[in-house]
């Protein structure tokens, strides 16, 4: 039942009213009307949000909340409208989005007070919020993909937005390239699924007219459209080969980082695959590659953690591996279990990066942690809601990492133990540089800089920070195994994304693989201890004695250098022979060529122009003569 | 007045022009306002057009018959469809806009200047609105003399070299369409027993196929070269390195439409057989247009280089619309004309305030402007953007649309194109980086003044359109579609509806349901 909600379209004007208000008149209003007006526009459409969700409980199950906007673009057998959509799928997102927005706006009105660019900075903010909504909200792919692109805008203006720096202004547009280059795929996908229905007279762009029709696909298309619009999320979400743009968007303010390159906008290639389920129900060989990529991002991406001394580049490779793990999720069919990683990864994660800008802010500017340490006890709130996301995220039992990660890996198991076991090793490794993060950041020894006078944040950003971490312990009982209790997320899901098999499996099993998981938990943590408050000294012997690897995982594999070597510079070159050679020499060369034989031509016969008559009148004769000779031997 | 709408919209510019050469006076102001006030009664004459178009009908509207040289059949025929319509307007839009801008940017023999812009803006439109193939062609000339007059007099350091090339390289395939028009006139002759150039009877002559392809070849040539469409593209980048500002912004935003507007009025329809058999090899060259210019303009130095270069990708993609031969490939072409004068007419004006600024369009010579010039940047941004294509904004419908046609027609062409949107994301982006981002790094920028008042109003509709465009283009859109529809069906009758069954059986299996469902 499709039951028509006007309101959803105030989630898309609040936070326009909120960019338009910022671009035009926030530096003349001044910064309190900004600090009020930004994360106000916000917390309506929250409340938006929450109201909007309790009107979808009270549908029958599979219900929908829709607002048809306008006809958008109507073109011969496209026929498109601007509509919005609110299923069971799309209330989890909105919460999501606008709960964890609002609070990082708040966040940022401290975070930000000192920054010259107020407006601006909210400006792009706002803006993000209208454009992560349209892509959550959207019910077309196309309407999506404007969402999916604005969210990549937004990225790009807020890394480079201190832009006077190169570096920062160069990392927005690394993130704006590389997200194309995944666009491009994305966008292939949906013309052949366009066109694959199209054979069948099917003539749709909607994700209710694909979910319609998706059993006309073959399993050759499908898993050919499966793959490219892949190929969009792993762009998008930061998946391997195209990851690489995110570590270099920490450049942005902190709070960006929490956001956008966190807890939203990085997850909308799993809420993609989600929203697309039923294509990729019908590719199998589809589902393995996202799974599988999946899988080796989440181990791939934690190895360059581990050695990591940037507190935000530490948090960027873990944002990269739990995002793998998502994708393990959604790509072994748990679709639910995927999209439930993503709501607790949104909730720790935003939450260790907002610790981590607190640890800045408090630190004047640094992040190197081993310029750091003993910060607990001059950053009470920051540590112990720090501590508890590190708690979340290494999967420590009752916290809410554990329920979505275990929900992934118990699937995962089900469809190939090798996925799981990869996913336990990275849950190891997990455990491990989160809590080595922690101890370095926060115990031990002060390795602080005298001169640096360490302080705990205002109540603008410890606030948000201990409402994240109550969201980071309780967020995950709503999806307990089997074993432990009903598992109300994913049955609140099931309608949109289907329920995932639960297989034979029995409950000694579930409590088995439970097991290992936290003992790998409980390994890392142990080792992390060890290393880095027992006995200190230790990692630097384990440095020395495996150098090569060492320096292999502080070069981050070198696949920066490897693009710059097999892409970037062939590209560049290839452009500039094309430009010198090809363009100047051979074309432009050809052109003027065949004017200067043009030329050269008349000023030969020029000679026979000479203005004389008499010079005619004998060529004319001898032409006569000529041409009487010919007709005379003839 | 009411019967002769699309006359008096032709004429107004010219007869504002003689005017502007007998009155104007010498005063620089008073010039200015003057030729603003005579750009805005075509402008104004065109919203009446739009008003009184009816969406509904694709045919042509407004027509307006008289004899001309009776003897040859040659008569003065013009009318209007849905795919002429926004191009005039669009025409008629930018010449106020260039007017604004230029009064403040030309500083030597203004009133001759805006003369040549009036006299070039007749020859537009009379151009789009041309239904007699002779008629046509003598806008089609007309418009040459002051464009190349523009160059040639307020250009740059190489402007005689740039003004003789674009005047020779255009003339030269002009003069085989002349030889082409009167062919099918006496073609005419020969079936009917009397000259005409009516476009509207010479749409149902059936032409010898043997003669065909060869009236296709020498059409089409005068329009690659327009277009431009690779390998006939290197005339653009000189043309526009020493064209003034608003020669740039007329030459990009509405000259090179005339060439795409050529094929599809002209070429593609009176010769459907000989573009069904040409439309591989026209779309392969866009193809390799859409990436070569994307790389090219990748490493340009020069800014209007670049924008430059650029054109040749976008044209790439309209010719690759077009050539597709679907309805919604064709309407996408058309409404990425038009949105290509936009961006493109932008970003030739962000150009020229920071040359008229700084006397250089180096890249190299800027960084670090947003500081200094936070307005102009922001403007820069949006203009960047809508040339990126990003969706909310106009760039995108088009290159939506004709991607996904052209997918349906030979995704094999299709998907090569798509590079073209990476590539227009790396040049654009690294351009932005280059010239706003970064620290100021030349003093000589420190001082840079931000747009102007008349900067702003001859930039700001342009924004405004940027975002309607993006966001409702249906207005555009249910216009556009009945003219491309009976074009395009024009087309099919003798090209059967290529089955999108035989494409898709490459990628996936053959299935056993009805194969070509394609209306």
């Amino acid at each position: 039942m499709v039951e028509p909600a006007p309101m959803l379209r105030a989630l898309l004007i609040l936070p326009l009213a909120g960019v338009i208000f910022n671009a035009f008149f926030g530096d003349r209003a001044g910064r309190r009307a900004v600090s009020l007006v930004a994360p106000g526009v916000i917390g309506v459409a929250f409340l938006v949000a929450v109201f909007s969700f309790f009107r979808l409980t009270g549908l029958e199950e599979g219900g929908a909340l829709a607002d048809r906007l306008f006809s958008w673009i109507p073109a011969g057998r496209i026929q498109l409208d601007a509509g919005l959509r609110l299923d069971a799928l799309s209330a989890v997102m909105a919460l999501i989005v606008t709960g964890v927005g609002f609070l990082i706006h708040v966040y940022s009105v401290g975070y930000m007070a000192h920054d010259p660019d107020y407006a601006r900075y909210f400006t792009y903010l706002n803006l993000f919020m209208l454009s992560m909504l349209t892509l959550v909200l959207a019910d077309s792919i196309v309407l999506f993909f404007v969402g999916w692109e604005g969210v990549g805008l937004c990225s790009y203006l807020l890394i480079g937005f201190w832009y006077e720096n190169d570096e920062n202004a160069s990392a927005g547009k690394k993130a704006f390239i590389v997200n194309r280059v995944g666009d491009a795929g994305f966008l292939l996908g949906v013309f052949l699924l366009f066109w694959s229905l199209g054979r069948h007279d099917v003539w749709t762009l909607d994700f209710s007219g694909f979910r319609e029709h998706a059993s006309l696909l073959t399993p050759e298309l499908a898993t050919a459209i499966g793959l490219l619009l892949f190929v969009g999320a792993t762009g998008k979400s930061a998946q391997i080969p195209l990851y690489v743009w995110l570590p270099d968007a920490m450049a942005g303010p902190t709070p960006v980082s929490a956001l956008i390159h966190a807890a939203t906008m990085v997850t909308a290639g799993v809420y993609m695959i989600a929203r697309m389920h039923f294509v990729y129900d019908l590719a199998p060989d589809a589902l393995a590659v996202v799974a599988s990529v999946g899988a080796a991002t989440a181990v791939f991406a934690a190895s360059i953690g581990l050695v990591q001394t940037d507190i935000k580049k530490v948090l960027a490779y873990s944002t990269i591996s739990q995002l793998g793990y998502m994708f393990l999720g959604v790509g072994v069919g748990a679709y639910a279990s995927g999209v439930f990683h993503l709501m607790t990864h949104a909730f720790f994660k935003g939450l260790l990066f907002l610790g981590a800008g607190s640890v800045i802010h408090g630190m004047e500017g640094e992040q190197d942690i081993r310029r750091m340490g003993g910060l607990a006890a001059k950053m009470p709130v920051t540590f112990w809601t720090f501590a508890v996301a590190c708690a979340a995220i290494a999967g420590v039992p009752l916290f809410a990492g554990f329920f979505s990660k275990d929900a992934i890996l118990f699937h995962a198991f089900q469809r190939s133990p090798v996925l799981w076991a990869i996913g336990v090793l990275g849950a190891g490794l997990t455990a491990f540089y989160m809590f080595r993060l922690l101890f370095l950041t926060f115990l031990g020894e002060s390795r602080v800089d005298p001169h640096v006078h360490v302080h705990e944040s205002p109540p603008s950003m410890t606030v948000p920070l201990v409402v994240l971490a109550v969201l980071s312990v309780i967020g995950g009982w709503v999806g307990l195994p089997e074993v432990f209790g009903p598992d109300v997320f994913g049955e609140f899901l099931a309608p949109v994304v289907g329920a995932a098999e639960h297989g034979e499996a029995s409950h000694a099993l579930e409590i088995g693989l439970m097991a290992v998981s936290v003992a790998a938990a409980a390994g890392g943590i142990g080792l992390a201890y060890a290393f880095y408050l027992a006995r200190p000294e230790l990692p630097a012997d384990l440095a020395a004695r495996f150098r090569g690897l060492h320096r292999l995982l502080l070069d981050k594999y070198r696949i920066d250098q490897l693009y710059d070597a097999v892409i970037v510079q062939p590209l560049a070159g290839l452009a500039h022979f094309l430009w010198r050679f090809v363009d100047t020499l051979l074309i432009d060369g050809a052109v003027n060529g065949v004017g200067a034989f043009v030329r050269a031509q008349s000023i030969t016969w020029r000679v026979l122009q000479t203005g004389n008559v008499q010079h005619y009148a004998l060529t004319f004769l001898i032409g006569v003569a000529v041409l009487i000779g010919v007709l005379l031997v003839r | 007045m009411e019967g002769h709408l699309l006359s008096a919209l032709v004429f107004s510019p010219l007869v504002g022009a003689v005017a502007l050469g007998v009155v104007g006076g010498t005063d620089a102001r008073a010039i200015g306002r003057t030729a603003l006030a005579f750009a805005f009664v075509p402008f104004v004459l065109s919203l009446l057009v739009l008003a009184d178009f009816d969406p509904a009908r694709g045919d042509f509207q407004m027509l307006e018959r008289a004899d001309w040289i009776p003897d040859f059949g040659v008569q003065y025929l013009v009318g209007i469809d849905g795919v002429s319509l926004f191009l005039v307007v669009l025409t008629t839009l930018l010449t106020v806009l260039v007017v604004i801008f230029s009064a403040g940017d030309v500083t030597r023999r203004l009133k001759e200047y805006m003369v040549m812009m009036l006299v070039l803006e007749t020859g537009m439109l009379g151009t789009l609105v041309a239904l007699d193939l002779f008629l046509f062609y003598v806008f089609w000339e007309v418009m040459l003399v002051p464009m190349y007059l523009l160059i040639g007099i307020w250009g740059g350091t190489r402007r005689i070299y740039a003004a003789v090339k674009f005047a020779l390289y255009t003339m030269a395939g002009s003069l085989l369409m002349l030889v082409a028009i009167l062919y099918l006139g006496w073609l005419h002759r020969e079936a009917y027993g009397s000259w005409s150039f009516d476009l509207l009877r010479l749409y149902d002559l059936s032409i010898p196929a043997g003669v065909e392809l060869w009236l296709f070849a020498a059409f089409a040539l005068a329009f690659a070269i327009k277009v431009p469409l690779f390998p006939l593209h290197t005339w653009l980048p000189d043309a526009h390195v020493e064209a003034p500002t608003g020669g740039s912004v007329i030459l990009a935003g509405v000259l090179l439409k005339m060439g795409t507007y050529g094929f599809l009025r002209f070429a593609l329809p009176l010769f459907p057989h000989a573009a069904a058999a040409a439309a591989p090899t026209m779309m392969a060259l866009a193809v390799v247009g859409i990436v070569y210019g994307a790389l090219v303009a990748m490493v340009q130095p020069d800014l209007k280089k670049l924008v430059a270069y650029s054109s040749v990708s976008h044209l790439g993609f309209v010719m690759l619309g077009l050539f597709a031969a679907n309805v919604e490939a064709v309407e996408g072409a058309v409404y990425q004309m038009l949105s290509h004068g936009l961006s493109t007419g932008a970003l030739f004006l962000a150009v020229g305030v920071i040359y008229s600024r700084r006397h250089t369009r180096e890249i190299a010579a800027f960084g670090g402007l947003w500081k200094v010039v936070p307005l102009y940047s922001v403007f820069l941004l949006l203009a960047m953007l809508s040339s990126a294509g990003l969706p909310g904004l106009n760039g995108f419908v088009g290159e939506f649309l004709i991607l996904i046609g052209a997918f349906g027609r030979h995704p094999m062409f299709a998907a090569p194109a798509v590079l073209g949107m990476i590539l227009g994301a790396v040049y654009l982006t690294w351009m932005y980086q280059r010239v706003i981002f970064g620290p100021l790094r030349h003093e000589e920028n420190r001082a840079l003044p931000d747009l102007t008042g008349r900067e702003i109003a001859a930039f700001a509709p342009l924004i405004v359109l940027f975002f309607w465009m993006g966001v409702y283009p249906r207005p555009l859109l249910v216009r556009i579609e009945p003219s491309v529809k009976s074009i395009v069906e024009r087309i099919e009758r003798v090209r059967p509806p290529a089955s999108t069954a035989s494409e898709m059986a490459r990628v996936g299996r053959p299935s056993s349901a009805r194969p070509g469902a394609e209306r």
